[in-house]
């Protein structure tokens, strides 16, 4: 073998091995920063310095801070801890770079106000985030509806998530249903109605994957508390009536108050207690239910995601 | 080392060092330390933090200008000049020749950052007027910034064998921009699904990351960097190097000098 040949080998064998080895190592190195690419995202929190370095190029540096938002609230999901303390900063600052990044404020108003493991606890940030986003873009009525959403859902205030379904309502391009939610805010009317066409219209309306299915899991647990609200009530009128509780469903399904047996969405029958308080059959299998729980057990949460980050975005 | 390939990169050292552009380079590199105090000044209980954000920022920049600035220019120049068939029928192989420019260059380098830093701990000084414990990770953030310097200073070297010089600054200059946001480009590729998302992950792993070897956010704000992380970054770096200077000695074998 001529030395020009020996020299092509050898090149060609170490940088082989070389290109294996750095991506083995970046790997590796990938594993030890993520935990920390969120902190260091925002050592610079201020927008406007932000703002001076990009240039002018504002979209892609909004973009990226936008991506670095999803991956965070992923990972931290992911891992389990609850702790989301980043999350409103990083949407505060990709909303600042750029107000008209509309999954944003989406995002925020439904991962920012749930209690952890769900979402950050941090209501009051929710609210900042879609007061600021719809002062800047005082057209859209989907900041309008997420405003009602989280005055409502989270603060129970129904003038003002009146106020601001009332207002979105008033648009000239809205939703049908605003006018709807705008009234029965006012009349503190029909909760479990009001609370299903919210998140239905939070379905109908969002093409993130992770904002979707977080819905469907709430018009689920809607259905099973409302079911539970309504037997506890057959119940209490069978005692009233009969004098005991029932010893079972079919007892008062016998005595005429109910027809067949009641299941909840998952297909199984619901369970009457000895003390005629209504339980599902496994408390875990429905996330988010506050009712026909066992004693003192809180309300499920969904499990952590695996893989993170697969699903989202809706950019 | 080999004497031959030390005679290259001594050679290229003292060429360097005799460039004019590159002391302009680096007084103004010690200007922007000076602008530091002056920042660092007027910024309440942050002076600190912006001396370390500033002078290691100028002292990464202007790094990486020098090295492409140089690199660049290392074979073509030789070929204009001629003096490469001179070297070549010393007899120094060819291979020799890129690996030695490679360490003459990189060379250069140290002893820049070196004076550099020098610049950045006095202006430490004296916005502290002292030095405290965490001032060593600003000496760990230097390192990185050289290991960054090794992989631009190979790459700048790959492409000269090919390239014009003015290409070579192009390409050399557009890989350091996207490996500075090889991180985002990660997100990017994370949240992409099927074959974009394949594709997107390779392109993220083979792009050399330089955001994995920027530590200055983290110790301007005093953050200890892990034992473990300084030993991959390292790895990383050399590897890297040897896979832009194995693809520079590879090409330029091959390459008809007549």
């Amino acid at each position: 073998m001529t030395a020009g040949r020996r020299v092509n080998l050898v090149a060609t064998v170490v940088l082989s091995f070389s290109l294996a080895g750095a991506m083995a190592i970046l790997h590796r190195i990938d594993h030890m920063r993520r935990l920390t690419e969120a902190q260091e995202a925002l050592y610079i929190r201020s927008p406007n310095v932000l703002r001076r370095m990009s240039l002018g190029y504002t979209g892609l540096l909004a973009d990226i801070y936008w991506t670095r938002a999803v991956q965070y609230f992923g990972e931290q999901h992911y891992s389990g801890t609850g702790d989301f303390r980043l999350l409103a900063p990083l949407l505060e600052v990709t909303t600042e770079l750029d107000p008209r990044l509309f999954p944003a404020y989406e995002f925020g108003a439904n991962f920012l106000s749930p209690k952890p493991p769900s979402g950050a606890g941090l209501p009051g940030a929710a609210l900042s985030l879609l007061k600021y986003g719809v002062e800047h873009n005082p057209n859209q009525w989907r900041l309008y509806y997420n405003l009602g959403f989280v005055y409502y859902t989270e603060f129970k205030d129904y003038a003002k998530a009146a106020d601001a379904f009332a207002q979105g309502a008033k648009l000239p391009v809205t939703n049908e249903y605003m006018s709807i939610l705008a009234a029965r805010m006012a009349q503190h009317a029909g909760e479990f109605d009001t609370a299903r066409m919210l998140w239905r219209i939070t379905y109908e309306n969002t093409k993130d994957a992770r904002i979707r299915q977080n819905a469907v899991e709430h018009l689920l647990a809607l259905q099973v508390d409302e079911q539970v609200t309504q037997l506890d009530e057959v119940v209490q009128r069978y005692r009233e009536k009969i004098g005991r509780f029932p010893a079972s469903l079919g007892d008062l399904e016998r005595a005429g108050f109910i027809r067949g047996t009641p299941t909840d969405p998952t297909g199984h029958p619901y369970k009457l207690m000895s003390d005629g308080r209504i339980e599902v059959q496994d408390p875990k299998a429905i996330y988010f239910i506050t009712k026909g729980l066992p004693p003192g057990m809180s309300p499920p949460q969904p499990p952590h995601e695996s893989p993170p980050d697969s699903k989202s975005t809706s950019k | 080392m080999n004497s031959r390939i030390g005679f290259v990169a001594f050679n290229t050292f003292r060429e360097a060092v005799r460039d004019r552009v590159l002391y302009n380079l680096i007084a103004f590199a010690l200007m922007l330390s000076g602008a530091a105090i002056l920042v660092g000044e007027i910024s309440i209980d942050i002076e600190r933090l912006v001396v370390v954000n500033l002078g290691l920022t100028a002292v990464s920049l202007f790094g990486v200008v020098i090295a492409i600035f140089i690199g660049i220019g290392l074979v073509s120049k030789e070929i204009d000049k001629r003096t490469l068939y001179t070297v070549l029928s010393r007899p120094v192989r060819r291979w020799e020749f890129v690996v030695g420019k490679f360490f003459g260059l990189t060379g250069t380098l140290v002893v820049n950052t070196f004076f550099m830093a020098l610049g950045v701990f006095l202006a430490l000084l004296y916005v502290a007027h002292r030095f405290q414990n965490m001032d060593f990770w600003v000496l760990v953030a230097l390192y990185f910034i050289v290991l960054q310097f090794f992989i631009v200073c190979a790459l700048a070297l790959f492409f000269s064998t090919f390239s014009t010089p003015l290409m070579s600054a192009v390409f050399t200059f557009a890989l350091f921009v996207i490996g500075s946001l090889a991180e985002d480009l990660r997100g990017f590729a994370r949240v992409t699904q099927g074959v974009a998302g394949w594709i997107a992950t390779g392109i993220a792993y083979v792009v050399p990351n330089f955001s994995a070897l920027n530590i200055i956010g983290a110790v301007a704000h005093g953050d200890p960097v892990a034992g473990r992380l300084i030993l991959y970054s390292t790895i990383y770096a050399l590897l890297y190097s040897t896979i832009a200077i194995s693809g520079a000695v590879l090409i330029f074998q091959h390459r008809n000098l007549k």
